[in-house]
């Protein structure tokens, strides 16, 4: 049980989790994983960066007392604040309670609801602060959203190092540590990135351009392997991984609109062919048709997040949507749909609930739902057929942004809800 | 009665409605994409912004200031469910 330095005066005091087989409900952690804090010495004081899962603060405590005295540290910083690197914070804190602790200035509020204590001394950082332990400079660079609101990345001027907190790190258990040392983690590097920093593709992109320029020649993540050979690679990757899994072929010029629907009888099915005629009789806009009982959930995320509209036709069974609908919409943490343009329609027995329920959900998932869905009781007539034709017309003219902008009165409104 | 227009922008419709009605009565009715939780100024899930015509808008209450701060709302940030239109022209967004 021993601190392992990376370089002079800096140690690795995290903890090994080789048993963990899922992490936090969603990931999957084939070979368990590391809770990496690390702790640097300077000449007017040490400082510790991040400390561990609660249950393995007894390791974390004694790497910790094998490179520095309690009274000796003067700074803790916190990149990121989620349980698995806060844990063995209040203990810390309790056995150097002349440490300063610096947190990123989104921070602040989740600090409170994690500790539960108002009484905390802390000072909030930006990109462009810094402290100094004498000698060396911890740099902080705000880097939001990577994968939470508050995480940051600390930068250590003089060594080269960059702790980067959760970004560029997996969850992957090697007690060899460094990335030149360890097992092949290509895939837990992947499938991290995919699972946690994904729908934050645009945030990766600002966090990038605060990274590169700093060239690291030692990158010091949260979780995994340590990447000390050619971090360069790493970052370079996450600049190929923050791009669309798909390519936009529709070109910059159309929009896309993606219809999936799920039909018992064929009628949701007739209104997905009829919204489809309609949207493309407006220039601009490419538009794809599935049938969700046809595919599997992963290639549609894929599709979800390229597309600039998504349509659902969901009939209504039993007052509900179906379920194959519900899974692709309980499937899109994975991507941004924020701001993308939602419909919906369907077919109906008794009561038809499923369309305003598909509406309702892409609202909480922030989408613009600005044409009000279709709703055809049963087999679809010639005259509800044309319906939906004009639905699918006036779902690209908005998409397009040709629509022509509506001026109501409270009283129309009210009345419009009445006959709803 | 004094009117106000407010014009929700994600959905491009405008609503002429009566001074003093609360964005939460008109954004539900017409579709608008704020989504609403506790709907009692507690919660922040309401937090939208005020495109233009923040000086149309009720000023902020003790309650709704504090719940904007906690969750480091800007300055044109407001809660649908406490915030009322007062008059002339106000243009909002979720989120």
């Amino acid at each position: 049980m021993s601190a392992i330095e990376l370089a002079p005066g800096v140690h690795w005091i995290g903890a090994l989790d080789p048993d963990l087989r899922e992490f936090d409900i969603i990931l999957k952690t084939a070979n368990g994983t590391t809770y990496n804090a690390y702790c640097v010495r300077g000449s007017e004081g040490v400082a510790v960066i991040d400390t561990v899962k609660e249950n393995r603060a007894e390791d974390f405590f004694a790497r910790l007392e094998a490179v520095t005295a309690y009274d000796e540290i003067k700074v803790i910083v916190l990149n990121h604040l989620e349980p698995d690197h806060t844990g063995a914070l209040p203990e810390l804190m309790r056995r150097a309670p002349q440490a300063r602790l610096y947190i990123s200035i989104k921070a602040q509020i989740m600090l409170k609801g994690l500790l539960k204590s108002d009484e905390l001394a802390y000072t909030p950082v930006n990109t462009g602060d810094s402290v100094s332990l004498g000698d060396r400079t911890l740099r902080f660079l705000h880097t939001p959203f990577l994968h939470w609101p508050d995480t940051q990345c600390t930068w250590l001027e003089e060594a080269g190092i960059l702790f980067s907190g959760d970004v560029f790190g997996c969850h992957y258990c090697d007690p060899r540590l460094f990335n030149d040392k360890v097992g092949d983690f290509r895939f837990s590097f992947e499938y991290y990135y995919q699972h946690i920093m994904r729908p934050f593709r645009e945030h990766v992109l600002d966090a990038l351009e605060l990274i590169e320029p700093l060239a690291p020649g030692l990158i010091a993540p949260a979780h995994g392997p340590i990447l000390r050979d050619a971090p360069a690679r790493y970052v370079h990757r996450y600049r190929q991984l923050a791009v669309p899994q798909l390519q936009n072929e529709a070109g910059d010029h159309a929009k896309t609109l993606v219809i999936f629907y799920l039909s018992s009888y064929g009628n949701t099915a007739r209104m997905a062919q009829a919204v489809r005629d309609g949207a493309e009789e407006v220039d601009g806009v490419r538009v794809s048709v599935y049938d969700l009982q046809g595919g599997e959930v992963g290639p549609f995320v894929d599709l979800v997040e390229g597309a600039d509209g998504i349509v659902f036709g969901s009939p209504t069974i039993n007052g509900d949507a179906v379920k194959p609908v519900w899974d692709l919409l309980s499937s899109l943490t994975m991507v941004n749909v924020r701001d993308k343009f939602g419909a919906a329609f369907g077919s109906y027995g008794w009561s038809g609930e499923a369309v305003s329920m598909l509406e309702d959900r892409m609202r909480g998932l922030k989408m613009r739902v600005p044409v009000k869905g279709v709703r055809v009781k049963l087999i679809p007539t010639d005259d509800e057929l044309t319906l939906c034709r004009a639905f699918g017309r006036d779902l690209a003219l908005n998409l397009t942004g040709q629509v022509v902008r509506k001026v109501i009165t409270m009283e129309e409104l009210n009345r419009s809800q009445a006959h709803a | 009665m004094p009117k106000a227009n407010v014009t929700f922008e994600d959905i491009g419709v405008t609503v002429t409605v009566p001074a003093g009605t609360r964005l939460i009565e008109i954004s539900e009715k017409v579709g608008a994409g704020i989504t609403y939780g506790c709907r009692e100024g507690e919660c922040a899930t309401c937090m939208m912004r005020i495109v233009s015509g923040m000086e149309n808008m009720s000023e902020r209450s003790v309650l709704e200031d504090k719940v904007l701060q906690e969750n480091m709302a800007g300055r044109q940030h407001r809660l649908a469910c406490q915030a009322q239109v007062l008059g002339g022209e106000v243009v909002v967004r979720p989120g």
